[in-house]
């Protein structure tokens, strides 16, 4: 037979640029239908006392196990008491919830981080605290507020009770791929502005329903330059945009935080680790189905004046006339919000009066979050007219903050220094507004009754809700600085 | 998960935009341990003042007291990812809702209840929130199989949706029960992902 020379094959075309999103979800596929409809692995399940107990039900009346209890974190947050934890827990619906869960978690074997260890907090403050959130991973837990895990370059999306039955039984979901966003928030952060303020700005451009069906990455210099921290307020508040999930892609800060987290890789595996997580931030040109922009410097300290998240504007404007709304639904919208808030149009945001200031939530419970909110407080007094708290977000942020002195600072001014947990986020304790009570708030929701019935809710940052506190009104922290 | 094939039933009008589901059945209602009697709690703050007084709420009005069909404004279900929220809307008796755009999770969250919610642009929703606010009149007929709304007056409307979603809810089918069957994939997906990233199972 006559020998044919080889033809020389043609490198392999390269890989499409992908975005991070893709990537992740890429590399977790399982099974893919014809439809596009994937089962996709789910890596890390956080489990707390409110959304879970019909889905252990549900497995034990199918004689299911829980696939990969190590793999999983369980604790009870929402309805924990914040002022004394010895007593239990008073209120007896909230003391069965809780009660289940540690029943459910001895039976199914998973861990739990107990109503007195330092380690409990808000879930979202306490898996990136273990390290439990690390980069590249999927992450969901039965909460909108998943998405703060995004922050490391994880995706991570909440999900209902089904669907964390369906985690705890099989660590998949079934889900279709998300669209791509990409945000931008170029330049760096004038002062006074915080992580908080991006957010609100990001979210009152695309609307409440705005990220519907979509992941969105940020990026740009003034995101870049945000800690963990900051980061983590970000893509908190993605799903008060409307998004499935919010993403940064992981760098150097990222690394640098979770170093020598109890569950973060350890020695060789670290080195493993940062190879793979180095690879993960979004390819040149790979595509994004939109694209927002914002300027770092055009973004001022925000608050909210309505029911929806949307409703933000600058602390410098005025509550809006819904005379002046762009259309005949948000014009019915904004009058039922401003009646709700008991608003008048034309009054200067500075010149609102609280009477509550709640420091803590998921969205800013953290440590530095506390720090720029003490800072404030430093040498000052709480208003006369105004009820004050800060709540931390987890055991640990509260000995941190402790160690730091912070908690004497706010002490000595007047707030109120309690335990952690969701707590007046949305009142499911015994931490709540009266009805008409106006209270400033860096917790994520302004919706109606959100922090007890007829509550009154405006969003701003911890610095702005110290100034607050001090002022008695709503406040310009840029006064106090 | 019980089927849903056909539907006939009153529609009751929502036309509010951005419907949370904080206000479709607010927090006091959430420290459940159980998946029924959720009814009494739905749109708990829209039905009753704080002294206790029904407010007439569209749902407790005569024509609506038996409405299975919510039309509503915009985004419905945003906010938290309550599963509570359909759960009240079925203890109730709503097994469809009919929206311009929904959020995600909610919308989710209603196929693994067998309630179905279908999207449809303004102009009809525009219609149908017209033909649901003609009271016990307001009979509207939705066909799974066909993705048919058929209105008081006999028009029909045409509705999207995910082909998968569709054959899992017209036959009432467990999702997880599904994923089961595919145990040998999350196995093998397991296997490769413990050599690849062995700190993801550094605590077993
Ligand atoms: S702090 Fe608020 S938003 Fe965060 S998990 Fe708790 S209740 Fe949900």
């Amino acid at each position: 037979m006559a020998t044919r020379k080889k033809a020389a094959v043609p490198p392999p075309p390269p890989p499409p640029p992908r975005t991070l999103f893709e990537k992740i979800w890429d590399s977790h596929v399982v099974h893919r239908q014809d439809d596009g409809t994937c089962v996709i692995y789910i890596d890390r399940h956080l489990v707390h006392e409110v959304t879970s107990p019909q889905a252990f039900e549900g497995l034990r009346m199918a004689h299911r196990p829980v696939r990969r209890p190590e793999a999983t974190i369980a604790l009870a947050d929402h309805n924990t008491p914040t002022t004394d934890l010895s007593l239990g827990i008073p209120d007896e619906e909230s003391r069965i919830q809780v009660e289940t869960l540690e029943k459910n978690v001895a039976e199914f074997g998973v861990p739990y981080f107990g109503l007195q260890d330092p380690r409990r907090g808000i879930v979202h403050v306490t898996g990136p605290e273990q390290g439990f959130t690390l980069p590249g991973t999927t992450i969901v837990c039965g909460d909108s507020h998943t998405s703060t895990h995004g922050a490391f370059g994880a995706l991570a999306f909440g999900i209902g009770t089904s669907e964390v039955e369906h985690v705890l039984a099989t660590q998949t979901l079934i889900q279709k791929p998300a669209k791509n966003m990409r945000v931008a928030v170029e330049g760096s952060l004038p002062l006074g502005v915080t992580a908080k303020d991006v957010i609100l700005a990001i979210i009152a451009k695309l609307g409440t329903a705005g990220g519907t069906g979509y992941v969105i990455e940020y990026a740009g210099r003034a995101i870049r330059e945000m800690t963990m921290e900051g980061r983590m307020t970000v893509c908190n508040m993605s799903i008060e945009a409307g998004a499935r999930a919010g993403l940064i892609a992981p760098d150097e800060t990222t690394f640098q935080y979770l170093f020598g987290r109890p569950n973060a890789p350890k020695g060789g595996a670290w080195d493993l680790a940062l190879g793979q997580w180095r690879r993960l931030p979004s390819d040149k040109g790979a595509h994004f189905d939109a694209q927002i922009d914002l300027n770092a410097s055009d973004i001022p300290p925000m608050v909210t004046w309505g029911t929806s998240p949307q409703d933000a504007l600058p602390i410098t404007d005025v509550v809006p006339d819904p005379a002046n709304a762009p259309d005949e639904a948000r014009r019915e919208a904004w009058t039922r919000s401003l009646a709700y808030m008991g608003l008048t149009p034309g009054t200067k945001l500075v010149d609102v009066p609280v009477d509550r200031v709640f420091i803590g939530s998921c969205t800013n419970g953290r440590i530095e979050d506390l720090r720029a909110a003490a800072e404030i407080v430093k040498g000052r007094k709480v208003a006369s007219t105004v009820s004050a708290m800060v709540v931390p977000g987890s055991g640990l942020v509260k000995a941190e903050a402790e160690k730091e002195g912070l908690d004497k600072i706010f002490l000595e001014a007047g707030f109120e220094w309690r335990i952690q947990g969701c707590s007046m986020c949305l009142a499911m304790n015994a931490d709540r507004l009266e009805p008409g009570q106006r209270c400033a708030s860096t917790s994520n929701r302004n919706f109606e009754g959100r922090q007890g019935r007829g509550g009154r809710t405006h969003l701003l940052s911890p610095a702005m809700a110290a100034a607050a506190a001090i002022k008695g009104t709503l406040a310009d922290v840029r006064d106090f600085q | 998960m019980e089927k849903f094939t056909t539907l006939r039933g009153v529609a009751a009008p929502m036309p509010m935009v951005n419907i949370d589901t904080d206000m479709i059945i607010p927090k006091n209602f959430l420290k459940t341990i159980k998946r029924t009697g959720l009814k009494d709690g739905l749109f708990y703050e829209l039905r009753w003042t704080a002294d206790g007084q029904k407010k007439d709420f569209v749902l407790d009005q005569p024509a609506y007291q038996n409405a299975k069909i919510i039309v509503a404004g915009p985004n419905f279900g945003c906010g938290s990812s309550r599963e509570h929220a359909p759960w009240a809307l079925l203890d109730f008796g709503i097994r469809c809702v009919i929206s311009e755009s929904f959020a995600d999770i909610f919308y989710n969250n209603c196929f693994k209840n067998g309630i179905l919610p279908i999207k449809v642009p303004k102009e009809i929703i525009d219609k149908l929130m017209d033909d649901a606010s003609r009271g016990s009149n307001a009979v509207i007929e939705v066909d799974l199989e066909k993705q048919e709304i058929k209105g008081p007056d006999g028009g029909t409307v045409h509705f999207d949706i995910d082909p998968f979603r569709k054959h899992c809810l017209l036959n009432g089918l467990d999702d997880i029960g599904l994923t089961m069957e595919k145990k040998p994939e999350i196995d093998d997906f397991e296997t490769r992902q413990k050599e690849s990233q062995p700190w993801l199972y550094a605590a077993e």
